[in-house]
């Protein structure tokens, strides 16, 4: 098997490079299980209902996958062998972090629906990251025995609910696939671009193979109702039906890159780098990006990435662009589910996991040594951290090694935040929830640390509601003022930076003015943005200031501090948009120097948001419940009980589905809660919905116990604290 | 009352005896050492010369507390700062303040190094343009306005006196060379053959010492000479009237070259 994948790895237009995503429980995991075994890399006792991909303990016993699995595997399809690099994604929306990084490795995705539940918001979350990428997606309706054994649907039924769930799956795709594949990569019936079946019991269809086969819906029907999956398992087994509309369908690197170089890598196409990517040469000079770390007991760090050109080999220098560092690689290969087999070598088109990449990050550019090439773009995720705790070593003689470890927890998964403060030896980890963070808290404690940890807290938003200005800013030496403007973002701009479509950072060149314009900024104002920081915008609306441009830059960073850092409770701040419009600066270099002016600017910002309405926002959760007619009672009012607004309600059989939106402050503790309410009968998944204005009445007992946690006066200075 | 006293360049004895006369009859006495400091000498001589005790103020207490101008609402202050208290400084502002508050006030003046540093040079003051100061480079934070200064002082030929960021606080005196090293880094991102290493330059070191250097030369050569302890100013001049050349000849040890 070695033999086989060492030699098509080197034969693009035979290898396929997928993600397995969907929605939490859809069934990926048991799907890529069956995937391996069909193709004889595992045993089929252990595939399936096993979850042998997730291996960890705490997958395990959550019955959910956390970390992305890679793995490798050899089909046979029409008269050629092909390469398939696969990756499981988890579900739960708070390891989405770790799709957006598969989405980059990948060129293509089997979305995973499943038939009881349909089309689900992570579903979409899903879809999005995978076209973002431009990530080709097919569609597998999974799950179908429960449509008919438990649904009791008929046969007729059946294929309404398919054509419903590729209905919907399609306007998702025709919305956000890029314009130039809008069409093409519409899941077809008809070209076998979607499967049905079941992951659990082992059997997949399409209408080709339906065709080819002769088997009907109806036989479909019978079969489940008979209880002869296991036959159907024989005549379609699901390996192969799947595998081969991943071969058919999603496109090789080959094919792929050709596109997805241009979309994901600023460098010049021309170049001998770009060539070598475009044309997936594995001669070319090396191009890779690092997706994924993990740390392995005894290999040390393990760093995950796509080879986009050129060769990685074992035991060679490389160059991480980002870092400016280097690494020599002590092993290099390709992936076997929790194994990794060496292969020496790694050509361009393949997903490699590299032994020895010392310190390389998530989202870092690898090149060989001695060579310059750009970096490829950056992979921000797009949910934050919402949830907060803090931890503590147990016993002192721990204290420099958990320094250690959280620094490591921070490397394998970049959407953790680590705030190490060595002077108190009280640590904050930040993550995208409840869960992210005890599963993070039980990996220090297996890294070999004794921790203690707070009850989790919420993190908060500080804005405004209205406007103020001009507001001045003095400099300690008072000889720099600043005047500003405050006032709220334009939504239709925060949402496109939430979405990605505006670009945070300094901003460099006119190329941002049109988007500016066209999500909703006055024209003046578009062309005169210096930094997107945090939804937030700062904009020079001045002409011709004799020295401007030297404090330019501290300006911008006195702007991300004040940010980073809010006057109502030291949270951060998000969605204003700040308008310097007039700035006297002092003659002399040394007294308008750093120390001069980052105070200056920020407490005209600091001054002006207290002048503005200051408000606390709170991120909010939207929450799914699935349970039986009889519990739906007993689950609105725990949502009712947690500030939660009920939406959207629909019924199916005897199940009900309950959509709400809950604070994330009110949803610690649900998990069992929910439990108990619905005894047990209950199936429910959560997605973040961003920051809300946290009610009134609330705000100011809020502001109080954050200030007062962080050790800070219980209630925030005024404006005149900042611009007296 | 507030007095602004300037202490002067180098030591204790650099005050006027208008200025000591002003710290007997203050009730307080303040000094800052943040703008500037004096070598020549350290705080507990000044106290013992004056015979008072000087409460040493931060820039945080001077700027942000505002304690000089506080205490002057009732009694007579006395603020002390190294150089000519109004100049190199931004104090003008605590001026405005005390003006505000109806506080009346006095400026003892004494030597700065605006006039010592032409003066040693044998310069004529007359013929000095803008003045600036070289910042410790910070992130962020590398201005190339100290050479568009000499530049413009340049176009109208006139010579430019550039004075070295100090920081008190990290005890930190930028000396000649770091100064020159950055005005040959500027040029070297701006390309306006302004500052060479064949550019003549004047270094000040000390100046209101008993041994003071002046040291005048083509840059080349100034850039690795040691000049001693701070604190160091340079000047770059502009064309030299033949007086001026012949005194950087023969105090400042100039090539023979420039009295052509
Ligand atoms: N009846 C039935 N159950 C299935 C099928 N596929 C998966 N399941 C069950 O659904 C549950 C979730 O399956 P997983 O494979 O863990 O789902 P997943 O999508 O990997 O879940 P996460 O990784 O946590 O998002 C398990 O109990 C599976 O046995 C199916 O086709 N039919
Ligand atoms: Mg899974």
């Amino acid at each position: 098997m070695i033999a086989k994948i060492k030699e098509l790895m080197y034969q693009p237009p035979f290898i396929r490079n997928i993600g397995i995503v969907a929605h939490i429980d859809h069934g990926k995991t048991t799907l890529s299980d069956n995937l391996l075994a069909g193709a004889g890399m595992i045993s089929a006792e252990l595939a399936g209902d096993q979850l042998y991909l997730d291996f960890d303990v705490q997958e395990r016993e959550r019955g959910i996958t956390i970390d992305a699995a890679n793995v490798s595997m050899v089909h046979k399809y029409k008269d050629d062998e092909y390469l398939i690099n696969l990756i499981d994604t988890p579900g739960h929306v708070d390891f989405g972090g770790d799709v957006t990084r598969a989405m980059r490795a990948v060129d293509g995705a089997v979305v995973v629906v499943c038939a009881v539940e349909g089309i689900m918001p992570q579903t979409e979350t899903v879809l999005r990251q995978a076209l973002k990428e431009k990530v080709r997606p097919v569609l597998f309706i999974n799950k179908v025995d429960r449509l008919i054994n438990e649904l009791k649907l008929s046969a007729d039924e059946l294929q309404e609910r398919f054509i419903k769930i590729i209905a919907n799956g399609n306007k998702l795709i025709k919305s956000m696939a890029p314009e130039e594949f809008r069409k093409d990569w519409l899941a077809k019936v008809d070209d076998g671009s979607v499967a049905f079946g079941s992951a659990y019991h082992n059997w997949a269809i399409n209408v080709p193979i339906m065709q080819k086969t002769g088997i009907t819906f109806k036989d479909i029907y019978e079969h489940c109702r008979e209880e002869k999956q296991k036959e159907l398992a024989e005549k379609v087994p699901i390996h192969n039906v799947l595998l081969g509309m991943v071969v058919e369908h999603l496109p090789s690197p080959e094919i792929a890159q050709k596109y997805r170089v241009p979309h994901i890598w600023s460098g010049d196409i021309e170049s001998e780098e770009g060539q070598g990517m475009i044309n997936t040469d594995p001669d070319a000079p090396l191009a890779a990006m690092v997706t994924d770390v993990s740390i392995d007991k005894h290999a040390g760090e393990i760093a995950t990435g796509r080879v986009y050109g050129g060769t990685i080999e074992k035991g060679t220098e490389i160059y991480f662009v980002g870092s400016m560092g280097k690494a020599r690689t002590q092993q290099v290969g390709v992936y076997m589910g929790p194994e990794r087999i060496n292969t020496d070598k790694v050509p361009a088109g393949n997903i490699v996991a590299i032994t020895g990449a010392r310190n390389a990050l998530a989202g870092e550019t690898l090149t060989n040594y001695g060579r310059k090439i750009d970096a490829f773009e950056g992979l921000e995720h797009i949910s934050e951290p919402v949830v907060t705790v803090a931890v503590e070593a147990k016993s002192t003689k721990d204290l420099p090694k958990l320094i250690e470890v959280l620094r490591q927890v921070g490397k394998e998964d970049p959407t953790v935040k680590v705030e190490i403060n060595e002077e108190t030896g009280e640590h904050l980890i930040s993550g995208m929830g409840e869960l992210h963070l005890e599963i993070i808290a039980y990996r220090i404690d297996e890294k070999g640390v004794e921790i203690e940890t707070s009850e989790p807290i919420v993190v908060y938003r500080e804005t405004i509601a209205g406007k103020a200005g001009p507001v001045e800013g003095k400099s300690p030496n008072k000889h720099n003022r600043f005047y500003i403007v405050i006032e709220p973002l334009e939504r239709s701009v925060y949402d496109a930076i939430q979405e990605g479509t505006i670009k945070e950072g300094r901003v460099k060149g006119k190329e941002l003015v049109a988007k500016f314009i066209e999500h909703g900024l006055e024209k003046q104002e578009a062309r005169r943005v210096w930094d997107v920081y945090h939804r937030c915008l700062f904009l020079n609306m001045t002409r011709g200031i004799q020295y401007l441009d030297e404090i330019k830059e501290l300006l911008m960073d006195g702007f991300e501090s004040a940010m980073y850092d809010g006057p109502i409770a030291r949270e951060k701040v998000t969605g204003i948009k700040i308008k310097l419009m007039d700035a006297k600066i002092h003659e002399d270099a040394v007294h308008r120097g750093p120390a001069q002016v980052l105070p200056a600017i920020r407490r005209a910002i600091y001054g002006s948001m207290m002048m503005a309405n200051p408000t606390i926002l709170e991120p909010i959760q939207k929450v799914f419940i699935n349970v039986p007619q009889d519990y739906m009672g007993a689950s609105t009012r725990e949502m009712q009980n947690r500030r939660g607004q009920i939406g959207n309600m629909t019924q199916e059989g005897d199940m009900v589905t309950v959509e709400s939106k809950v604070p994330v402050a009110e949803m610690f503790g649900f998990a069992g809660d929910i439990r108990s309410a619905a005894e047990g009968r209950c199936l429910w998944s959560t997605e973040n919905a961003g920051f809300e204005k946290l009610p009134t009445e609330l705000q100011k007992k809020i502001i109080r116990e954050i200030r007062e946690r962080k050790g800070l006066s219980s209630e925030p200075y005024g404006p005149d604290h900042y611009i007296g | 009352m507030l007095y602004f006293i300037g202490l002067g360049l180098y030591d204790e004895k650099d005050i006027s005896i208008k200025g000591i006369e002003a710290i007997k009859a203050a009730d307080i006495v303040y000094a800052e050492f943040y703008t500037a400091k004096l070598f020549g000498t350290t705080i507990s001589s000044i106290k013992d010369m004056m015979g008072v005790n000087i409460k040493v103020l931060g820039r945080a207490e001077v700027e942000g507390e505002n304690i000089p101008i506080k205490d002057a609402d009732k009694m007579n202050v006395a603020f002390l700062c190294a150089g000519d208290p109004l100049i190199a400084t931004t104090h003008s502002d605590m001026m405005i303040e005390a003006k505000k508050r109806g506080i009346e006030t006095m400026i003892v003046h004494s030597s700065s190094i605006l006039s010592a540093a032409p003066g040693l040079a044998g310069l004529q003051a007359y013929k000095f343009g803008k003045v600036t100061t070289i910042p410790f480079p910070e992130e962020n934070y590398f201005p190339h306005s100290p050479y568009m200064v000499i530049k413009a002082n340049m176009d109208i030929n006139a010579h430019t006196l550039v004075l070295l960021d100090i920081k008190v606080d990290g005890n930190r005196y930028m000396n000649a060379n770091q100064g020159l090293e950055y005005l040959l880094k500027v040029e070297d991102e701006m390309g306006e053959n302004l500052i060479l290493e064949d550019t003549l330059a004047v270094v000040i070191a000390r100046a209101g010492s008993q041994n003071p250097v002046i040291r005048a030369d083509k840059i080349r050569k100034l850039i690795d000479e040691d000049f001693g302890g701070p604190l160091h100013s340079l000047i770059i001049p502009s064309d030299l009237h033949f007086m001026e050349a012949e005194y950087l000849v023969l105090v400042g040890g100039a090539p023979e070259e420039i009295l052509e």
